[in-house]
């Protein structure tokens, strides 16, 4: 059975979840769909022990109420052709049609690797708190959060809200980068306030610049960590240790797509037009997969998109000046916490970088092409499909892309939607 | 106080808050998720389902990802840690 929507909105993080209720309330039938059992995406995914912000539970609610807004949780895209995608959920694959799509995928975080990275205890920064708010159990936990930028500071607040003693946070970005980005910071009065709040909900945890964990260490599980700071070295015994390098737009659906891209860094984001429109007809994007720019410009560009997918042309330059002044922002960030060259060094030779298949920086070093490294290695072709290794090994500048696009995951689409089953499992290709 | 639930991790009960995922019963149930290709011991890494570290079995079916999914009252999750 096909079902069919005026919009398909893909993503229920702030940017899907303005575009789908900008779209509806253009009186077109939406369907809004999300990988995730519940709605808000990253920002505001739904924490088992504190309610979200009664801002974004006014979002959230406003648009799963909306009378024609069909609302699709558990629903994964795992394949794509023009005019129709195709959905996995529990119990079913088919496909949706759609007249006019608004990618909102949102960002993963870019996690590198590191001796010990690979210790159960070590997770992501933002993957900690998104672990805590689902009930990871914290509670008299050890915590340390360390890698680079402002998730740092709203993954150990969640992590002491959820009970851990959040020992410290190392950030890679030297002091220097950081009184320079907040001397600028008056021209976001927003930003000052939130910072301002997450230093209330710190109080008392040390905040230290220019340092990096350099090493994890412990048998089965985690039991210390080694840092580097810009004066000493030291060891410190933890339970967690939460380690991200800030984010990386997820593009994969909108490749698969056809929609053009372009560099975010070492990352990639889809390009889009001051509508929101990607280079491929009827197909729109909004939020992170756009470039890294939080929750605000998310939400403004959301609902441009949402807006722009059902034709309107009214409502949208207003929005579009909110968008500049928030994507300012982000290019200061972007900045401020560009990673530095002692975390590129990190990796040695026998520390794995592909955690599916198990291959070290070693073994892909003796390789000369990306190419001939993936095809003996098998590195970016696990079930990740190298959402991990690709993204770290772009951001250390080695064999970029090398797992970008598995060689059997085909650039055609068409091939790829109809050929689920080998070396593409359906479940496996978000 | 939020009511609990009890599932079966590796044949033991365990009890977690309604609504956690099935990440949240295995790590409080004290068990690796996973042994890698290479036998090492894995966790839950990114904690949004991009990583596949923390795949288990639940009720019986392979490769699920924990953190994705809700734990339900009754729930069998196997781990291979
Ligand atoms: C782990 C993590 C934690 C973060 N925590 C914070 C925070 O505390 N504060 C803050 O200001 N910012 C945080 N951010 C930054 C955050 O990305 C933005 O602030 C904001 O959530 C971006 O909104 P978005 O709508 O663009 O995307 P997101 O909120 O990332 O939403 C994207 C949604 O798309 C869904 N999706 C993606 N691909 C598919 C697919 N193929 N099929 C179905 N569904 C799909 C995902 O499940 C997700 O729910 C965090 C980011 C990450 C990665
Ligand atoms: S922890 Fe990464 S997919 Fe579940």
């Amino acid at each position: 059975m096909a079902e069919r929507y005026d919009v398909v909105v893909i993503g229920s993080g702030p940017a899907g979840l303005t575009a789908a209720h900008a779209a509806a309330r253009q009186g077109v039938r939406v369907g809004l769909v999300d990988a995730q059992a519940l709605p808000g995406g990253q920002v505001w995914r739904h924490d088992v022990r504190f309610s979200a912000p009664a801002f974004a539970r006014r979002c959230m609610q406003a648009t799963l109420e909306h009378i024609k807004i069909d609302w699709l949780p558990q629903t994964r895209v795992v394949g794509a052709e023009p005019g129709r995608l195709l959905v996995e959920d529990p119990r079913s694959a088919r496909w949706l049609k759609y007249g006019a799509l608004v990618l909102a995928t949102g960002a993963r975080e870019v996690l590198l690797p590191f001796p010990g990275w690979t210790l159960p205890g070590v997770t992501g920064a933002g993957g900690l708190q998104a672990l805590a708010k689902q009930g990871w159990p914290l509670a008299g936990k050890r915590v340390v959060v360390a890698g680079s930028g402002p998730l740092l500071l709203a993954a150990a607040a969640t992590a002491r809200r959820h009970g851990a003693r959040v020992l410290a946070v190392f950030e890679q970005a030297e002091r220097a980068a950081m009184l320079r980005f907040t001397r600028g910071l008056w021209r976001w009065p927003a930003r000052v306030l939130q910072a301002a709040a997450l230093r209330t909900q710190l109080a008392g945890v040390p905040y230290h610049f220019g340092s990096v964990v350099t090493a994890a260490q412990g048998e089965d599980a985690l039991r210390e960590i080694e840092v580097s700071g810009p004066h000493r070295q030291r060891r410190i015994a933890c339970d967690q240790l939460a380690v991200g390098f800030g984010l990386a737009p997820n593009v994969e659906l909108a490749r698969m797509l056809g929609c053009q891209l372009e560099a975010e860094g070492a990352q990639q984001r889809v390009r889009v037009d001051a509508r929101q429109h990607t280079s491929v007809p009827t197909v729109y994007a909004a939020g992170e997969v756009c470039g890294i720019g939080g929750r605000d410009s998310a939400l403004i560009e959301g609902a441009i998109a949402g807006l722009a997918a059902t034709g309107a042309r009214t409502g949208i330059a207003s929005l579009q000046r909110r968008r500049a002044q928030a994507r300012a922002f982000a290019r200061q960030l972007r900045e401020t916490f560009a990673i530095g060259e002692r975390v590129r060094a990190l990796a040695q030779p026998d520390t794995l970088v592909c955690r599916c298949e198990d291959v070290t920086l070693g073994a892909l070093d003796a390789h000369v092409d990306a190419r001939g490294a993936k095809l003996a290695t098998r590195c970016g072709m696990g079930p990740c499909q190298g959402r991990i290794c690709a993204t770290a090994l772009a951001e250390l500048g080695r064999a970029a892309g090398i797992a970008a696009r598995p060689p059997l995951f085909p650039a055609r689409l068409e091939s790829l939607a109809l050929a689920p089953a080998d070396g593409v499992a359906p479940s496996l290709a978000t | 106080m939020s009511t609990c639930i009890c599932v079966i991790v590796n044949g033991k009960p365990v009890e977690i808050v309604a609504g956690a995922s099935v990440a949240a019963a295995v790590a409080r149930a004290g068990s690796q998720f996973r042994r890698s290709r290479s036998g090492e011991a894995r966790a839950a890494l990114c904690g949004m389902g991009v990583c596949f570290e923390c795949r288990v079995e639940i009720d019986g079916v392979p490769q699920q990802q924990a953190c994705m999914l809700i734990a339900r009252a009754g729930m069998q999750v196997r781990t291979d840690g």
